[in-house]
């Protein structure tokens, strides 16, 4: 689990910037980012997408969650 | 569970809906241009409860109130109310004070200066180039960082704090009615003249804010997001909502009689274009380092969020320093007063900016 944002608590549109930077950086084709709200998980999902990531996984833990993507 | 209402469709959808409400409030009595503009009501909200005396923007908008339970009961029928709180409050003040400051220079909220430009003043032109141009120089700061750190889980009761807070100005409201003539009813003031004695009825503005803060909670309709998603993303889903609220409310306006094309002689507003350029650029500024439009504010104050609250709270304080001050335009123009503070907010803005970030 190295490739994992956390944007919990954070206002917009913070959760779509750091989500975008890793997708960025990273040299891996996975990428979990945490979420505590439904807008941030719905921001995230659409900015990843918009860069070819699709979410794979949607894991609801206690007060949040950990949304999972991988490059298509 | 899906949520239609923020998909593309759904914000359009929602956009149009605002648009078709907002200049039907105006046609119920509602002052011109100003079918629904969160900063003009906050400051009215800020008369009524006296906390500033100018006589002519006084009353106890039931919209906002609207605004705020709506978006509670959305949230909370869709299990989103998420009590949270701590992500720098003072900062969030201070910069929903500046951010009113700012509107009030140029005479509205991002909603409104869109409404203007529906009902054909065109000084919203000004207003909204110098809204997207501080919402630019905000972009930069989110760019570089900057950040008001993450807000944590809180309690419940906490979370609650400012619907409740809503629900009491409404019962006070109702419980204080107008009287014809009178310019204060019990503890509530009352304009008898000026934009302030302009409203649709009670019961109507009401249900309209209380649909309004439904149909946004569920799309997240934000009208600075709007701009900025699209300066820093290219990503135009919130700008969608935003333009379509442009072309319903200015279609509406045409079918009702309300559309009055020039740059003079326009309801509550002013032609220096400077000040109307720079007031909203502090406005925009203020906005995007807070992480919502003033609408937006509300409604998460109604999902919850306390850091939200406090911003809405600044404004309100922001609008009785506004006028007690003479910081606040006037039909005739921008004030020396007004034009200092304007200088001094973007100071404080531009510190907050640069000062709190994170490196990345």
């Amino acid at each position: 689990m190295s490739n994992v944002v956390d944007a919990r608590g954070l206002s917009c549109p913070q959760p779509v910037i750091l989500t975008l930077n890793a997708i960025k950086r990273t040299a891996e084709d996975e990428l979990t980012v945490l979420v505590d709200t439904e807008t941030a998980k719905e921001n995230t999902i659409r900015a990843a997408g918009s860069q070819g990531w699709t979410i794979t996984n949607t894991q609801r833990e206690e007060g949040f969650y950990g949304l999972t993507f991988r490059k298509e | 569970m899906r949520n239609s209402f923020a998909t593309k469709w759904g914000i359009i959808f929602v956009g149009i809906i605002i648009g078709i409400l907002a200049a039907l409030l105006q046609y119920w009595g509602n002052p011109a241009n100003m079918g629904v503009c969160v900063a003009c009501f906050l400051r009215d909200i800020a008369g009524a409860l006296g906390l500033h005396r100018a006589e002519v923007v006084q009353y106890m908008r039931p919209e906002i109130m609207g605004f705020v339970l709506g978006s509670f009961v959305a949230a909370y029928l869709f299990k989103e109310f998420k009590p949270r709180l701590g992500s720098a409050p003072i900062v969030r003040f201070v910069l929903g004070f500046f951010a009113m400051i700012g509107a009030l220079i140029f005479l509205g909220c991002p909603w409104r200066a869109v409404l203007r430009l529906a009902g054909g003043d065109f000084n919203a032109i000004l207003g909204l180039i110098g809204l997207a141009a501080g919402i630019w120089i905000g972009t930069i700061f989110l760019k570089s960082g900057y950040t008001l750190g993450s807000s944590h889980k809180t309690y419940k009761s906490a979370g609650l704090i400012f619907p409740v807070f809503m629900l009491v100005l409404l019962v006070l409201m109702i419980l204080n009615p107008a009287i014809t003539g009178e310019n204060k009813s019990g503890m509530i003031f009352y304009s008898i003249k000026g934009p302030g004695s302009l409203h649709a009825p009670l019961l109507i503005s009401l249900v309209v804010g209380l649909g309004i803060g439904f149909l946004a909670q569920r799309s997240r309709f934000c009208t600075m997001g709007a701009i900025r998603d699209l300066v820093l993303f290219k990503q135009t889903h919130l700008f969608a909502g935003l333009v379509s609220l442009l072309i319903s409310a200015f279609v509406m306006n045409l079918l009702l009689g309300q559309f009055n094309p020039g740059f003079a002689e326009q309801p509550v507003a002013h032609s220096m274009h400077v000040w109307n350029f720079a007031g909203m650029m502090l406005a925009g500024l203020a906005f995007t380092l807070a992480g919502g439009c003033p609408g937006r504010q509300l409604f998460l104050s109604g999902e919850g969020d306390g850091d939200a609250a406090v911003f809405v709270i600044g404004m309100l304080a922001g609008a009785a320093f506004s006028h007690n001050f003479g910081l606040a335009s006037s039909g005739t123009g921008a004030t020396t007063p007004g034009i200092a503070a304007l200088f001094i907010g973007l100071a404080a803005c531009l510190t907050i900016g640069f000062t709190m970030k994170e490196s990345i």
